[in-house]
């Protein structure tokens, strides 16, 4: 038997966004369900062990599982909102349902308005033996580390300066893991240079303008042959030199999930800045699709305190438009976006700025480009 | 070049380094926080006001060397790990530590500079781990003054190792 659920608010997405969504939406009276496909809420947040930075109202300098867990305690604590995890959204259909597997049962939800904060998967990197074991994501990593106390190996080479690349650095170095150099292809350290001068301190190497060109191994990662790249990239041959390690780890970018945000007939965009194709939105996150809101990274790769922060902006539209009307609304979703402005408003989200104003409008649509997707 | 390697240059350090007097006076903090980025609770941290309000919060950290009084709240309050305090009159260095064991006060540890590079032997005269710092402790070390700008981490155990 296949049920059918009613809900106000559907919420596909238990991370940070997708938590604030549920929680603002919810304060303002609207039944919600949050559809969240791992065993408990936080998405990435609760692998995150370090402090946060942004203001110190939003939660600066805690620590992201700290930031998990309050929310989701706060979660819990709402009658409004029921909580299904475990549980994958498998499709949006013509009739504006999704469907839910969920307890090895095919449910549908019906609901008045759809919060899509789906987040991103990891990028993948062409280079010889790629699949090698012994070949991570940082993601992986961090989920054995972090969550399972299981070391992916004893001598790691990062690929990434990123911030996710800099900060799984510092916490294979507080595991007791040896990191033997962070590789960046760009000639510029990527992530903070906070989070470089840390690691950097402990010993760990940054070869900037150089790249993985094979691993090493044949039946597991022994080590990698890096090479140094001219101004475009390109390999200078005889530059390779080898690094021993049993493990790469690989943090060269996300990408947002937005297969449900496709199959909805959102208009889409593909813009690099934001990680790849992102829905087209307003201010309040609301997709072309009326009924669907996007918020986090799977809107555009971002830090998760904007994702918080566009989650309870999604959140108070998506209540208010449900019917939930409170005298402060307005102001609330104003103050809300100002913070979201600020925190955007430096020269490390220079490139997330040109990104959004890429978005806002309908230059960029390709609509049938993904039409055959649906 | 820091944005290169993750090692601040000496004009880097300067701009955030007071003058020798002010340095010579007691303790003092120093931020070495070199790009802007969406961040601000070393201000919240401050309770003599010595950091300045950020007026955009991608604003690097101001420092009043003249309210500065080298307390050391700041620096369990940086994400980023970027905040210590030096004093010459003690030649004693605390800095943010997050690995474990934690040293215990008379250890002999080694200093690591900027690079990572073992440089000095270093003794821990203090451990501070209060909860209110949510499990980043803030270790002081004496070491030999002309180190004292120069280390900003230790390794507990053999260097070489």
């Amino acid at each position: 038997m296949i049920l059918l659920i009613n809900t106000d608010l559907l919420v596909i997405g238990g991370g940070p966004a997708g938590m604030t969504a549920a929680l603002k939406a919810a304060k303002k009276g609207a039944e919600v369900i949050i559809v969240e496909r791992y065993h408990e809420l936080g998405g990435q947040l609760i692998k995150q062990t370090h402090r946060f930075f942004g203001s110190k109202n939003e939660q600066a300098g805690t620590r992201g599982i700290d930031i998990a867990q309050g929310l989701t305690k706060e979660i819990q604590n709402m009658s409004e909102i029921k909580v299904l995890t475990e549980a994958t959204a498998q499709g949006y259909y013509e009739d504006k349902i999704v469907t839910v597997s969920y307890q090895n049962k095919f449910r549908k939800i019906r609901a008045k308005r759809i919060i899509i904060a789906t987040g991103a998967s990891e990028k993948m990197m062409l280079f010889l033996n790629n699949d090698l074991p012994g070949v991570y994501g940082a993601g992986a990593i961090q989920t054995l580390m972090n969550l399972y106390g299981i070391l992916p190996g004893k001598k790691v080479i990062m690929v990434g300066s990123g911030n996710i690349g800099l900060i799984v650095s510092y916490q294979l170095l507080q595991a007791g893991v040896e990191v033997k150099a962070v590789i960046e292809a760009d000639s510029e350290i990527g992530g903070y240079l906070v989070h470089a001068s840390k690691i950097r301190r402990i010993g760990v190497p940054i070869y900037t303008g150089y790249s993985v060109k094979s691993a090493i191994g044949e039946s597991f990662v022994k080590g990698a042959e890096i090479i140094k790249l001219d101004r475009n990239w390109q390999m200078i041959a005889g530059t390779e030199r080898f690094i021993k390690a049993d493990t790469i780890c690989l943090a060269v970018g996300l990408r947002p999930l937005v297969s449900l945000l496709i199959q909805a007939d959102c208009a889409m965009a593909y813009v690099p800045e934001l990680g790849g194709d992102v829905p087209i939105r307003d201010e309040n996150l609301k997709t072309t699709n009326d009924q669907i809101f996007v918020a986090g990274d799977a809107a555009g790769i971002e830090e998760a305190t904007a994702a918080m922060l566009e989650g309870e902006i999604a959140g108070l539209k998506a209540a208010t438009e449900i019917g939930y009307l409170s005298k402060d609304a307005i102001t609330e979703s104003r103050r809300l976006k100002k913070e979201l402005r600020k925190l955007r408003n430096g020269p490390i989200s220079r490139n997330i700025r040109k990104g959004l104003s890429k978005v806002r409008g309908d230059d960029n649509v390709k609509k049938n480009r993904y039409s055959h997707l649906r | 070049m820091l944005r290169k390697t993750g090692i601040p240059t000496s004009d880097d350090l300067q701009s955030v380094t007071p003058d020798k007097e002010r340095l010579l006076e007691g303790p003092v903090a120093i931020i070495e926080c070199f790009n802007e980025i969406p961040c601000d609770p070393c201000f919240y941290s401050c309770p003599f006001k010595a950091i300045k309000k950020f007026s955009d919060i991608n604003d690097k950290p101001e420092l009043d060397y003249s309210k500065c009084t080298g307390c050391g709240n700041c620096i369990a309050s940086c994400p980023g790990l970027a905040i210590f305090v030096v004093d010459y009159t003690k030649n004693r260095l605390s800095l943010p530590y997050e690995f474990l064991p934690l040293p215990s006060v008379g250890d002999k540890v080694w200093g690591l500079n900027r690079a990572g590079k073992s440089i000095c032997q270093v003794e821990v005269i203090k451990v501070r781990d209060p909860d209110k710092n949510d499990k980043t402790a803030v270790i002081s070390i004496k070491l030999p003054k002309k180190y004292l700008m120069e280390v900003r981490h230790i390794k507990v155990g053999d260097p070489n190792e």
